[in-house]
């Protein structure tokens, strides 16, 4: 069978696992609604949909984009600089102790509620898992490597150039692997503090309405932007392993 | 200063003359040892592991070591050592995502200079690899891959070449090729070569050192001159009277 195949199939069981818990347990429509009801509410509310998850996605790739950069432009400096690396990675660790969901209200309150704010939300969640992941494998190459090179003349920025960083590119498409999960959550986070658009907020609107169907249909809607997200970024990170 | 001028001289590969001990954490690795390799020929120096062979070597080379060299290493030119060496290893040191020919011309795109793709054309067919040159190192057997290594070396064009055990991972068959066609391309330069092997050693070797913790014993070699046969008697005399060195049993 193939990828595609398994990935049906899995699918089609977790549809029917949910449909048989609602049968057995009778569980009223507002705590558990049916596959049936959520698709029902999915197409009746299709245009809505779209148009948060337009926000959302926009959101997420931005996000992506801009964190990627500037986690991969970091890594390439604290690899030219072990004085900066041993000065910075603290601070880097540091702030990934403060648990992300408690800076939202501040970054709202900074960026304001449209879409700024959940960008640096995103781009704040993925920059570390990016910058950590290059770094290492910036710094793991071949010694012999790096002396074959030296007694060439070689300059640190051709090093780097021409032998760092493509060394180190299977270790970037892993750091983005992990970003394209992130990058989603940050930008639903910062929805869900302060927004008027986006699927975060269309989640916590229809929950408070009691509308269950139609949360569990932006949280498919999520769910399935986040997979073909992911799905992309892994291709595009095995191509960059074949180089 | 005037160390050994025997041979055929090139007038770009000095004679490089080492003097000095070396120590890692306080503890002696080496020397005090004095030796010269004599320019355009080929020194092998021998020794069991953990004498600082590779330290040696490594050393003449300018790259760190992790030990203390107290001493000197000084070309007979009077111009810098380190600046003139090419180098190669056991491992080939192939970028995985480079061609033959672009693994070759790597000396020159890491100093930022516009390569000379026609001299390492013609490089790559001396060391028999003109119909692979846009292939990667993955599609290359192990005999090839040093082809291709060698090929980077001489594409240097430095006088001096330190050549650490840059054979022993090859079988046989590629081995001995390999020694022929390094000892043919390389004519004229300053070798240094780094072995565990009586055999290879006692084939390429226009002089032969055996590195000791304390000493340094200059090897006699066969009369005639490198590349020589495994099998004539005296070099078969020698290598076994070099194994027995070795091994200390001598």
């Amino acid at each position: 069978m193939s990828r595609l195949g398994y990935t049906i199939g899995a699918s089609a069981l977790g549809l029917l696992l949910w449909q048989g818990v609602v049968w057995v347990t009778d569980v009223p429509n507002f705590i558990l609604p049916p596959p049936s009801r959520v698709a029902a509410a999915a197409w009746d509310n299709r245009i809505l949909l779209m148009e948060h998850a337009s926000i959302t996605l926009t959101e997420v790739l931005l996000g992506l984009l801009i964190g990627s950069c500037l986690g991969a432009f970091t890594a390439i400096q604290l690899a030219l600089f072990p004085r900066l690396h041993r000065l910075f990675m603290p601070l880097l660790v540091f702030t990934q102790a403060v648990p992300v969901f408690a800076l939202a209200p501040i970054l709202t309150l900074w960026f304001g509620y449209g879409i700024a704010s959940k960008i640096v939300m995103a781009v704040l969640i993925i920059y570390f898992p990016v910058t950590s992941a290059f770094y290492d494998g910036l710094t793991r190459i071949p010694p012999d490597v790096l002396d074959l090179a030296r007694t060439m003349g070689a300059s640190k920025r051709h090093i780097m150039q021409r032998i760092r960083i493509p060394y180190a590119l299977p270790s970037l498409g892993t750091g983005l692997t992990l970003a394209a999960v992130y990058a989603p959550i940050g930008a639903v986070i910062g929805e869900w503090v302060g927004a008027s658009k986006g699927l975060g907020y269309l989640m916590l609107l229809a929950n408070g309405r009691a509308k269950t169907d139609l949360m569990f249909a932006s949280l498919i809607v999520l769910a399935v932007m986040t997979a073909t997200l992911h799905f992309g970024v892994t291709k595009a990170a095995v191509g960059l392993q074949q180089n | 200063m005037g160390y050994g001028n025997a041979g055929s001289v090139t007038p770009t590969a000095p004679s490089i003359h080492i003097n000095g001990s070396c120590s890692i954490d306080g503890l002696p690795l080496f020397g005090p040892l004095e030796m010269t390799l004599n320019a355009g020929q080929w020194t092998c120096v021998l020794g069991r592991s953990g004498v600082g062979k590779s330290t040696l070597l490594r050393l003449t080379a300018g790259l760190e070591c992790g030990g203390v060299f107290q001493g000197t290493i000084a070309a007979s030119d009077h111009h810098p050592v380190n600046n003139r060496v090419s180098f190669m290893a056991q491992m080939d040191l192939l970028l995985p995502w480079l061609t033959v020919i672009e693994n070759t011309v790597l000396g020159a795109r890491l100093r930022g200079k516009q390569p000379d793709f026609l001299r390492a054309k013609n490089l790559l067919e001396r060391v028999g690899l003109a119909d692979h040159l846009k292939r990667k190192p993955r599609e290359l057997s192990g005999g090839m891959r040093q082809r291709n290594a060698l090929a980077r070396t001489l594409m240097e064009d430095r006088p001096i070449v330190l050549l650490d055990e840059p054979f022993s991972a090859l079988d046989a068959s590629s081995r001995a090729e390999m020694q022929e066609l390094a000892a043919e391309v390389l004519v004229g330069k300053t070798v240094l070569l780094v072995t565990h092997d009586p055999t290879e050693a006692v084939r390429l070797g226009h002089q032969i050192i055996v590195l000791g913790r304390t000493s340094v014993q200059k090897w006699p070699v066969p009369a005639n001159p490198p590349v020589r046969d495994s099998f004539a008697p005296d070099t078969v005399t020698c290598q076994s009277d070099l194994l027995s060195v070795l091994r200390g049993l001598m």
